[in-house]
């Protein structure tokens, strides 16, 4: 087994079990954690990108979302008092439902997968550079970059006024 | 040990687990900031299965879509959290069945 599989078995399983304790954490409901294992999450499929030769990716990956939108959660989770979320219990009809419909999915999805031979003669070949990449966002992809520029604008300018005190 | 060389079914299968769980916190979760990280485990699951088909078609096009699906889940990220925010400051909770003020 080359060194690449088991490095993606690792990060795999190190992604999911967070992903599991993020949502699930069977010692504590504070979100404060969860938060903590979504970051650890975002990073090990930093990982995962890396196997997939996504270099840029894997790195905007762990500025964007390990760094800024986990930096903004927690800013909010300190903001709003939420210790009263530790106290409450689950709903074991919610619970149930909950688990009989994503088990469902996620067994359809799976065997979905498993059957279709989806993989069967693709060898991996894209090479996720930051030239390449940067070449087709300034070329192919110019006007879509320009609009995502401007709807971040947008973004920036209704949090400042949905932030604002005396929402009119 | 035994196991296939990892190809593309492995990293669907990964992203597809991966999906589910967040499914899950969303439905089972009641908190509205952790339901909202679920949301974004979502949204990786598939970022991650745009990155494998990119890798394994020989094809950047799948990376481009997730470098805008980044961009834009931080500007969406900005966005809701301010509302749970300003939601917060109205009616002190961040719990969403204390917000049933539009049940009949």
């Amino acid at each position: 087994m080359a060194i690449q599989d088991l490095f993606f078995y690792l990060f795999a399983a190190l992604t999911l079990l967070c992903a599991f304790l993020v949502v699930a954490n069977p010692f504590t409901r504070n979100p404060v954690t969860s938060a903590m294992f979504l970051v650890l999450a975002i990073i090990s499929m930093a990982g995962l990108f890396v196997l997939l030769h996504a270099f840029f990716l894997a790195a905007v990956q762990v500025l964007v979302y390990a760094g800024a939108v986990m930096v903004l959660f927690l800013f909010v989770i300190m903001l709003l008092d939420l210790k009263e979320e530790v106290r409450r219990h689950y709903k074991t009809f919610g619970v149930v439902t909950g688990l009989l419909s994503v088990g469902a999915l996620a067994a359809i999805a799976v065997r979905a997968i498993w059957t279709s031979g989806v993989g069967a003669g693709l060898q991996p070949q894209a090479e996720g550079a930051t030239r390449p990449l940067g070449k087709l966002l300034f070329t192919q992809y110019l006007l879509p970059f320009e609009i995502v520029s401007v709807l971040l604008l947008v973004a920036m300018v209704g949090v400042v006024l949905l932030s604002k005190k005396d929402l009119k | 040990m035994h196991l296939t060389p990892v190809g593309l079914e492995h990293y669907l299968m990964v992203s597809a687990v991966l999906f589910c769980l967040g499914a899950l916190g969303v439905i089972m979760r009641r908190n509205l900031i952790v339901m909202y990280m679920s949301l974004e485990l979502m949204l990786n699951a598939a970022n991650l299965a745009l990155v494998a088909f990119s890798r394994f078609n020989n094809s950047l096009n799948g990376q481009v879509m997730v470098f805008f699906i980044i961009t834009v889940a931080a500007a969406e990220v900005a966005v809701g959290l301010a509302l749970i925010v300003a939601l917060y400051r109205k009616r002190q909770t961040a719990h969403v069945e204390d917000l049933t003020s539009m049940k009949l």
